[in-house]
């Protein structure tokens, strides 16, 4: 392979080209998880600057809650009757929980197939996986949702506040040990993870020490979880003693605090900890990799990071500054970055079931069978190697920082078939429940993103156009309309025939003759290699 | 469907190909897949489909020589001189267009055989349904999503693709060059064949060279994929080393159906255990100018058939010089015929039935079936009717090639079709009842022309015996006698006029395995 990553040397200047369905759909790809037609054509319409204003801003959701969908002849759950939320009841039974964790993956499908025209789910499952934590470690249904609540809450608000929140959140406390961390044994766990992969990381300039780590765990000695599951803080198990600390962070001494001052020495931590810019690099770096591209070269180093680092300071650490810049940046828009992340299997299976616009049964009256259908789908992305609220570990899941692969992870000779395998069947034959089935409607797809079916050299353009990313050989689409819509005909009145013919008399037959096409047509396209990017 | 048991069979540019269970294991190039196998996978029996896209021209590739001022008369603009057809030894009713001068040598040698008059009752002229009729073998009022032979490979090999490729089964068991997967192998499941869809995709595989990536990060990863789909194929390596281990090939025309014949032949003799292979030609849907009007002989149509004619040629020599001959036949068909009467832009609308050719050295030479009837003033909705059912040509290939049992065949067709002695019978040890010519006049009739009624008589050697009555578009619409008689004889059944519109109509009569066509005219 001769081809390598490559950087592009355009910086953070606005983009100032045309604003035309392929920039809205690249910028789409990034900020949702796919697009439908309709959306592409709602953004392309609004422009650039608009559509960075609209897709950052985040209005405090109304998501249904999840709900019990798991009473069974078999079980019961004492405390939440079924078809009603479970996320305030507190209980450490595991049978429960097991099936509220489950219940929650199954969920956030609904709520990620269902997300509106803003950054929210992919931007907060950005963070989910920043701060990475294991629902299975968890193990508490409502300790599990508070915690990611926290960041849908604040996924594009302020970076400081939204680690100060994680830093006592009961379940983090769970997940890094904090909560059994007391003075006379202080448990490291969180006191690392904050500085190597929360905050300041450990790349390039960020040196901090052991005794930086053990001098956090002493910070944070003190924070519980109450029976509630309420993080509180428990001054008598604080170390109280002084804490000084390594000359990376110019031997700043956080003064031991008694009683209930000692929580205040947190932030006070998190404050020693904000000053430091290799943690507004970091964050930068992995945020730039998260929406355009894994490759950082010195180049992409000095006109990218840094300068989106400064902003990020000089904005007092809030995070929406620092993507509109990056969104709308000139560099973003280059050609050498469209289309070039591969989807990881929540993009894949998601942007699927959005972009052909499949409709579930309701979430809230026919919870059984959507909570059923959607469990389907937490299955399949499973399968191909990611499991929703449950990462490997704490880093998260490692196409998102293990070089030199990156998302080339996602892609084995295990997990590229079963990728195929899932549209394929959507397109053939789809996935049925109690009779309610959800399957591509193909010639609803083509009327949705085509503006005149009846032409199949039109048909095919739209369809690359609005699946794949990359560009595709005239020949291939030449070939498929040959072989696919003409049945190896010459000429193009034939598929017209067809289509037409189905749509004033949507006979059996008529309506077969047009599927079984646009189903093959599909197939392929989404089997052909570029379909898996974005 | 099983979940499982579905997968995607496609070779597309180096798309996946088989998703059996999990995780997936690439099929290694196992040293004993390699000779053990390969060496006793000699003896299996490959049938070659070559389908002719766009409804070829029966009349123009098959002439009826025995009725040629009709033929002339019905389409003067097109018709072929009398002089220039090419002559089949042996018979003086029929020749073949004068481009095909390949295949009158491999007739002369008893590698070919024509079929007249192939189609089905109620013929579709849509591409698409035609097509898709062909594919699935399907009546013309029904819709099959399985394929012909599809069916048959599901009934050799019901467990595919679970499990597959194995030590025993390591090939595909069909494979599509040209084309997508296409209908005629799709099986209950899953499609039968491997679709080599994209040639150059084939090409790239068995070079061993990559397709071009743009050159951008998308271009990089895209390549990066790439190379995991072409390792998730299980049937690349032994598709290439097939392709690999033949050297000596004779010269092919340069077209893009011999550039696919020519793989075939290297993947049977390299060794793969494919059943059936799939290629295809297209354009012979020849409405305008299918001739070059100073001389009929030349121009759409004529390159069409020489392509076809030398193509198969070079095919067959091939077969012989890889000593592969007796393992391989094939087959020619196209979705439908074309109209009797040309139209005024020098082509033909699509028309019905149509003749065929089978070819190899297992097949029997000769023309099978009479010269289609042609009306002497043919009227331009005038079509050929059928003589043989479509099917009967494929339970042929079923029973007399592959050797499936009577029983099989009701399970592959859904029904039952006569066999045409096509194929040698000590290939699957048939006793060659050879009856099909029907040599005497089956059916008489008086008055012909009539106006009120038609005194039909019909002969019978007893058994199931069939009077259809076709309209001149060539679709049955009326059984006039379907009985099972007990002896031999002469029978008779009256015909009467009213209710029937002036024109050509057909008496078509099947008894068993014998068919007779007659032309009648209503005033």
């Amino acid at each position: 392979m001769s081809l390598a990553p490559k950087t592009s040397t355009l910086g953070l200047n606005t983009y100032k080209g045309n604003w035309m369905s392929l920039h809205a759909k690249h910028l789409l790809n990034r900020t949702l998880f796919g697009a439908k037609a309709s959306d592409i054509e709602y953004f392309k319409s609004k422009g650039l600057s608009v559509s960075i204003d609209e897709l950052l801003n985040v209005p405090s959701s109304a998501i249904p809650t999840p709900l019990n969908d798991y009473n069974s002849t078999t079980f019961t759950d004492p405390n939440v009757l079924s078809g009603k939320t479970w996320i305030n009841d507190i209980t450490t039974d595991g049978t429960i929980n097991s099936y509220r964790r489950n219940s929650y993956k199954k969920w956030l499908i609904n709520v990620w197939v269902r997300q509106e025209r803003n950054i929210g789910e992919k931007l907060s499952l950005f963070w989910s996986n920043h701060f990475g934590t294991e629902a299975d470690t968890i193990v508490y249904g409502s300790m599990i949702y508070n915690h990611h609540q926290i960041f849908r809450n604040n996924c594009v608000g302020n970076f400081k506040q939204m680690v100060r929140l994680v830093t006592t959140d009961a379940g983090m406390l769970r997940y890094l040990n904090g909560y059994v961390s007391t003075k006379a044994a202080p448990d490291e766990n969180y006191g690392r993870e904050l500085q190597e992969l929360f905050t300041v990381g450990k790349e390039g300039g960020a040196k901090y020490m052991e005794e930086d780590v053990k001098n956090a765990a002493k910070v944070l000695t003190g924070w519980k979880i109450d029976a509630n599951f309420n993080s509180v803080f428990d001054s008598t198990r604080h170390d109280t003693t002084n804490k000084t600390f390594s000359t990376f962070y110019k031997g700043t001494i956080i003064t031991g605090k008694a009683n209930a001052n000692g929580a205040l020495e947190t932030d006070e931590l998190l404050t020693m900890i904000f000053q430091k810019t290799e943690m507004a690099k970091y964050i930068c770096r992995k945020l730039y990799k998260y929406f355009v591209y894994y490759y950082i070269d010195d180049n992409v180093e000095n006109n990218i990071i840094t300068p989106l680092s400064n902003i990020f300071i000089a904005n007092n650490f809030e995070i929406k500054p620092v993507l509109k810049i990056l969104l709308s940046s000139e560099h973003f828009y280059d050609t050498l970055y469209i289309g070039c992340q591969i989807k990881s299997p929540i993009d894949h299976v998601i942007t699927f079931l959005r972009q052909y616009e499949i409709t579930f049964p309701d979430a809230i009256t026919d919870y059984a069978d959507s909570y059923y259908l959607y469990n389907y789908m937490v299955n399949q992305v499973i399968s191909m190697g990611q499991n929703p609220v449950d990462p490997p570990n704490v880093s998260g899941w490692p196409a998102y920082y293990q070089a030199p692969e990156y998302n080339e992870i996602w892609i084995n000779a295990d997990t590229l078939p079963k990728r195929n395998k899932f549209t394929d069947l959507m397109i053939e034959t789809g996935y049925t429940r109690n009779g309610k089935k959800i399957i591509v409607n193909t010639i609803q797809f083509a009327k949705n993103i085509c503006s005149n079916p009846s032409d199949p050299n039109v048909l095919i353009e739209s369809l690359f156009s609005f699946l794949v990313s990359t560009e595709i050989a005239a020949s291939l689409k030449a070939s498929l309309k040959t072989q696919i819509l003409l049945s190896g005909q010459t000429t193009d009145y034939y598929w017209t025939e067809a289509w037409n013919t189905y749509n004033s008399s949507p006979t059996t037959i008529n309506f077969n003759i047009v599927n079984t096409r646009l189903k093959s047509l599909l197939k392929y396209i989404m089997n052909l290699p570029d379909y898996q990017l974005q | 469907m099983e979940r499982r048991k579905f997968i995607r069979n496609s070779l597309a540019l180096v798309a996946p190909t088989m998703i059996g269970g999990n995780p997936i294991h690439i099929l290694q190039d196992h040293p004993l897949l390699n000779t053990a196998l390969l060496a006793t996978s000699n003896t299996d029996k490959v049938l070659v489909i070559v389908q002719l896209n766009g409804g070829n021209d029966g009349l123009n590739t098959v002439i009826p020589l025995s009725n040629y001022a009709n033929y002339n008369n019905a389409r003067t603009n097109i018709a072929l001189p009398e002089t220039k057809v090419l002559k089949l030894m042996g018979n003086n009713a029929t020749g073949i267009h004068p481009s095909m001068a390949a295949f009158q040598n491999m007739f002369t040698d008893g590698k070919l055989n024509i079929v007249q008059s192939v189609g089905y009752p109620q013929p579709s002229f849509s591409h698409f349904r035609a097509t898709d009729i062909w594919m699935s073998g399907s009546d013309s009022d029904q819709y099959l999503n399985t394929g012909w032979a599809g069916r048959f490979l599901n009934y050799n090999y019901p467990d595919y693709p679970d499990a597959y490729p194995n030590n025993t089964n390591p090939d595909p068991i069909a494979i599509q060059i040209g084309s997508l997967s296409t209908l005629t192998c799709q099986g209950p499941a899953v499609n039968m064949a491997l679709s080599i869809s994209d040639p150059s995709s084939f090409y790239n595989l068995i070079e061993g060279t990559d397709a071009t990536a743009a050159n951008t990060n998308a271009g990089y990863e895209l390549s990066f994929i790439r190379s995991i789909a072409k390792q998730t194929n299980q049937y690349t390596v032994r598709i290439k080393n097939a392709s690999d281990s033949v050297t000596q090939q004779v010269a092919y025309p340069n077209n893009s159906l011999a550039a696919q014949l020519k793989i075939v032949a290297r993947l049977i003799k390299g060794g793969l255990q494919t059943k059936v292979y799939m290629v295809n030609y297209g354009g012979f849907d020849t409405h305008a100018g299918q001739v070059v009007t100073t001389d009929t002989t030349t121009g759409t149509h004529a390159n069409l058939l020489k392509v076809l004619s030398d193509s198969i040629s070079a095919f067959q020599s091939d077969m012989t010089g890889l000593e592969i001959e007796d393992r391989v036949i094939g087959m020619t068909y196209s979705e439908f015929g074309r109209r009797i009467k040309s139209n005024a832009s020098g082509g033909t609308d699509h028309g019905s039935a149509a003749p065929l050719f089978l070819f190899g050295k297992n097949v029997r030479g000769g023309v099978f079936g009479d010269n289609p009837a042609i009306p002497a003033s043919a009227t331009s909705n005038d079509n050929i009717p059928y003589q043989f059912d479509f099917r009967s040509v494929y339970n042929t290939i079923l029973q007399n090639w592959f050797c499936v049992s009577a029983t099989a065949e009701i399970e592959i067709l859904l029904k039952q079709f006569p066999t045409i002695p096509l194929i040698n019978a000590s290939v699957c040890g048939i006793k060659d009842k050879n009856s099909v010519f029907a040599k005497e006049a089956l059916i008489y009739n008086y008055p012909n022309p009539f106006t009120n009624m038609t005194k039909i008589e019909f002969k019978t050697s007893g058994g199931i015996t069939s009077l259809q009555l076709l309209n001149g578009e060539g679709t049955v619409i009326q059984i006039l006698v379907e009985a099972n008689y007990s002896f031999a004889g002469t029978n008779s059944y009256n015909l009467y006029g009213a209710g029937l519109s002036s024109g050509v109509y057909y008496l078509r009569l099947q008894n068993i395995d014998k068919t007779f066509i007659k032309a009648i005219v209503k005033m």
